[in-house]
């Protein structure tokens, strides 16, 4: 299809990159210099001019364009140049926002169409989310939201000394809204029934509400997993680290937040009852041994510049914290921060682009991640009335699908429903199901 | 010596193309079997490019350009492409060109569209059909662009195939016209192909009318192939002046449409015609054409000068008067080098009229050759901001082409590129001269001039010794070497070329 990305900064070259070999791509940028040099690095159309002006998109080709992606860093420039999109034609638009507010809003509409949006990306919110998977779940080889992060998908590997080790599914499937979708044995997928047992060195991918998810991880790896009583510290109360904070919270763990402004410490205190909010400056080492962050299982460094944030992870480091994770805004520095220490760099940049890549690589199925290099993959569906699931108990429907298939959690309107053999799917309902490589085709036909 | 460059991948791509010019090599090769006239010259050629090119490819099986290689590589292309181009002459043995030198020159000559000849008895006497269609195939192939054929349909240049195509296209910069190059690539060859289509079919047709009795089938696409890349060979002997009137004036257009730039059949194709009179690179292009025709058409109406040894043969004579100067202005203007008669009969006013027409060159991403008319109207409309900001000092005026100011960056590298070329016109006529004198050849100062000015712009034909009946036989051999040089700087745009010859290029 043809995509037409506005803005060729770190985010929109990435996605171009990422989107150029199936798709036409074309690309717009005031700055001319930007232009040229993706003219000649990427296989693409850059055009230079204004992506919020109705003669730029249209020599963009808007008329026959199928999405944009507005990814500029500015907000307002997004949400403008997408209303503007829909005012020529009707593409399917993306908007990259750094205001959670503005999400907020677009998520408060009913038809999800504010502002001539049909899908937004919240650059702060992603990132606090990674954040929050890498220090949440140590243990997990790999992880993947789902349905706007209801729901999650993780992949563990079994221990010898795992409590789950040797137990029939059935025994270990003791986990409220959670479900075991498919074993990993010797590079093959096996989906898993009640009766199959899970051996050491087995990797069982599990789906349900990052709550559960937590819990599954604590029980199978206690060491790892960070648990009420371990000690997570945020350094900086920006957007991500607020965000940070308050997913942690949801998931009953008790991070402590430093913020070195007093206006804005004092309103993080009242955002969130759960984290112990602390008004220093962070680069003081004498304050941060005298807090003990010496002892702490992660450090999460949000300042507002890459500089401080990579002074603070090293100085969190050296005095002997756990696990370092350290915000870069600019992508090039990513591994320069991981070289001298910081265990993980996130770029909210990087994250962003592969999200909207993720996204429009799979309009229809809404979200997919690929487990063990394609041999099976879970996809995001929204339900509709032509479904084989619809109005009929999941037990009933399994039996006209073919095997290698396994439902695993249902959202409905925003909130978690757990799947079991006699839970009624209902229009409108997105389902995460969990698909065999070679079921793949009859499955998603049939949903 | 540490290498900067990785010239294997460079290599590699060269050895891709060289390979697939076998391919190109099939159509003479049926010619050869229709015409009964033996298969093992290109039988042995097609082995032999399939060879050298698998050889090349061997130097690096992943190859992988960065900005330095892709210069190499378009360059390399070229010299490659031109070398394995004229292993059918000498295969051959037929004739003149069959002299390995002969060969090369011949050769790169075709591919350049430059129309510059060493064959001394140009017909079907001395030569096989298919090797006279392979003559003209070379122009056709180099035409549009080897490398730009390349990109659209070898994959494994889409990357960097931006890149490889601005090195490769007439005109500063390129426009790409789909958001991926090699469908950019195709689009242009499309159009390309199109237009030469068109034009065999309605040379045909006239001889079908019995309007051009000697326009053949044959002679038709032969004439097809060199037209729409500016390029000049013919397989009459006389060039275009052994047809009919009829076929000049037909022939006029698609000279004139093949110094056009092909991006602008593309527009139009797309429903946009409008783009020919928006354009301003084609309006003061069909404006030069015009001035010059008028300039030259009333010189020789009129009959020149009284002083003028020759007296023109057109004196009075309307028709043809108009005829000739305009069809010899598009040649020369676009580069083609084809002749409607012979004008080294004409009047030095006329000629020198003609002269000037060589270094004006075809629109940006055309097929001409020369400096091209884009840098043309640049360098007028500075050199006139240049005199308005004498008088008002404090002013700022941007250089705009057609609704959109140039960056001032832009300017200078077509102001460089001018000036480089100029500089390398007086100094390669120098060394023709100097070697010339070693052997003890006798020059005119026109003819020197002229046929460096033909090289190095693509044209071909010049003045005197190397007027469009004559050929360059007699250079010697080292002269037509250098000249092999010229026409693939002049083809490249001299920079990609010449950037190669610094040292810097090759180290950090």
């Amino acid at each position: 299809m043809r995509v037409i990305i506005i803005g060729a900064g770190e985010v929109g070259s990435s996605i171009a990159a990422s989107l150029a070999d199936t798709h036409e791509v074309v690309v717009v940028d005031v700055d001319g210099e930007r232009v040229d040099a993706l003219t000649y690095s990427e296989d693409v159309l850059a055009i230079q001019g204004d992506g919020t002006s109705i003669s730029t998109l249209r020599e963009a080709g808007i008329d026959e364009a199928d999405m944009m992606i507005a990814s500029t860093d500015d907000d307002e420039t997004n949400l403008v140049a997408c209303g503007t999109a829909k005012t020529v034609d009707d593409p399917f638009t993306i908007a990259r926002v750094k205001n959670v507010d503005y999400l907020e809003t677009w998520q408060h509409a009913a038809d999800r169409t504010a502002f001539g949006v049909d899908f937004m990306v919240c650059t702060n919110l992603l990132t606090a989310q990674d954040i929050v998977r890498v220090i949440g779940l140590p243990a997990a080889r790999d992880v993947d939201p789902f349905a706007g992060g209801t729901v999650q998908m993780a992949e563990f590997e079994v221990g010898e000394s795992s409590p789950v080790a040797n137990q029939t599914v059935s025994e270990a499937d003791r986990f409220d809204s959670l479900t075991f979708a498919a074993l990993l044995r010797n590079g093959d997928v096996e989906i898993p029934r009640g009766e199959t047992v899970i051996r050491a060195d087995d990797k069982v991918v599990v789906i349900g509400s990052p709550e559960s998810v937590q819990e599954f991880a604590h029980e199978i790896a206690p060491r790892e997993t960070p648990s009420r009583n371990e000690d997570l510290v945020i350094i900086g109360g920006s957007e991500i680290g607020y965000h940070t904070a308050r997913l942690l919270e949801e998931r009953g763990l008790h991070p402590r937040l430093i913020e070195h402004d007093h206006d804005r410490a004092r309103e993080l205190a009242e955002e969130l009852p759960n984290t112990v909010v602390m008004e220093n400056d962070a680069t003081d080492a004498e304050f941060l041994a005298r807090e003990h962050v010496d002892e702490a299982d992660a450090v999460v460094a949000a300042l507002e510049s890459d500089e401080k944030n990579l002074l603070v992870s090293v100085l969190a480091k050296q005095l002997g914290a756990h696990r370092t994770v350290a915000v870069v805004e600019s992508g090039e520095y990513v591994s320069v921060f991981e070289t001298v220490g910081v265990d993980v760099a996130v770029n909210p940049r990087e994250v962003t682009a592969e999200e909207i890549t993720r996204f429009t690589r799979e309009l229809h199925t809404e979200n997919v991640a690929l487990i063990e290099n394609d041999k099976a993959e879970v996809l995001e569906v929204e339900v509709d009335d032509e479904s084989v699931l619809v109005g009929r108990p999941i037990r009933e429907a399994v039996a006209d699908l073919p095997e290698g298939f396994i439902v695993g959690a249902i959202t409905r309107d925003e909130s978690f429903v757990v799947p079991r053999g006699d839970t009624v799917v209902e229009p409108g309902d997105h389902v995460v199901v969990f698909v065999d490589r070679d079921a793949l085709e009859a499955v998603t036909e049939k949903l | 010596m540490n290498l900067r460059v990785d010239w294997r991948a460079s290599s590699s791509l060269v050895g891709t193309v060289v390979k697939w010019l076998a391919v190109a090599m099939v159509f003479p090769l049926a010619l050869a079997v229709f015409y009964g006239e033996g298969v093992t010259t290109f039988l042995a050629s097609m082995a032999l490019a399939v060879g050298i090119g698998w050889g090349l490819e061997q130097l690096d099986d992943d190859p992988d350009l960065g900005a330095r290689e892709g210069f190499l590589m378009v360059a390399l292309t070229w010299l490659a492409v031109s070398i394995v181009g004229a292993t059918p002459y000498v295969i051959a043995g037929e004739g003149t060109v069959a002299h390995p030198v002969n060969a090369m020159f011949e050769s790169m000559s075709g591919f350049t569209t430059t129309g510059a000849t060493v064959m001394k008895n140009i017909g079907f006497e001395d030569h096989s059909r298919a090797l006279m269609m392979w003559r003209q195939q070379t122009q056709w192939l180099g035409g549009m662009g080897i490398v730009v054929l390349a990109v659209a349909i070898l994959p494994e240049l889409s990357v960097g195939g931006a890149q490889l195509m601005d090195a490769e296209a007439p005109g500063p910069g390129i426009q790409k016209l789909t958001p991926r190059i090699a469908e950019t690539a195709r689009a242009l060859w499309r159009a390309y192909l199109g237009i030469t289509a068109l034009e065999v079919v309605l040379l045909f047709s006239l001889h079908l009318a019995g309007l051009a009795p000697n326009m053949t089938l044959y002679q038709s696409v032969a004439h097809g192939f060199t037209t729409m890349a500016t390029g000049g060979f013919s397989p009459a002997a006389r060039s275009i002046e052994a047809f009919s009137a009829a076929v000049q004036w037909l022939i006029v257009p698609f000279m004139v449409a093949a110094g056009t730039n092909f991006a602008l059949f593309w527009h139009a194709l797309n429903g946009e015609p409008e783009v020919f009179g928006e354009d301003t690179e084609f309006r003061f292009y069909v404006g030069v054409l015009a001035v010059f025709s008028g300039l030259l058409a009333v010189l020789l109406f009129t009959g020149g000068t009284a002083e003028q040894a020759a007296v023109s043969p057109l004196a009075g004579e309307f028709e043809k008067s108009l005829r000739h100067a305009v069809f010899q202005v598009a040649s020369l203007v676009t580069t083609t080098g084809y002749a409607s008669m012979d004008f080294n009969t004409w009047g030095s006013p006329a000629q020198y009229v003609l002269f000037v027409a060589l270094f004006v060159g075809g629109s940006a991403g055309s097929t001409g050759g020369a400096i091209k008319i884009v840098r043309w109207l640049v360098i007028l409309k500075s050199l006139k901001r240049e005199l308005f900001t004498t008088i008002h000092p404090e002013a700022v005026r941007p250089v705009r082409l057609g609704g959109r100011s140039l960056d001032e960056r832009a300017v200078r590298g077509i102001y460089a590129f001018t000036l480089l070329y100029f500089v390398i016109f007086f100094v390669a006529t120098m060394v023709v001269y100097l070697d010339a004198a070693r052997v003890g050849m006798d020059l005119v100062a026109l003819d020197a001039m002229s046929a460096t000015a033909a090289t190095l712009g693509n044209v071909g034909p010049g003045f005197g010794l190397v007027g469009p009946m004559n050929n360059y036989i007699p250079f010697p051999a080292s002269t037509k070497l250098f000249m092999v040089f010229l026409m693939w700087i002049g083809r490249l745009e001299i920079l990609p070329v010449l950037v190669l010859l610094t040292p810097a290029y090759w180290q950090s």
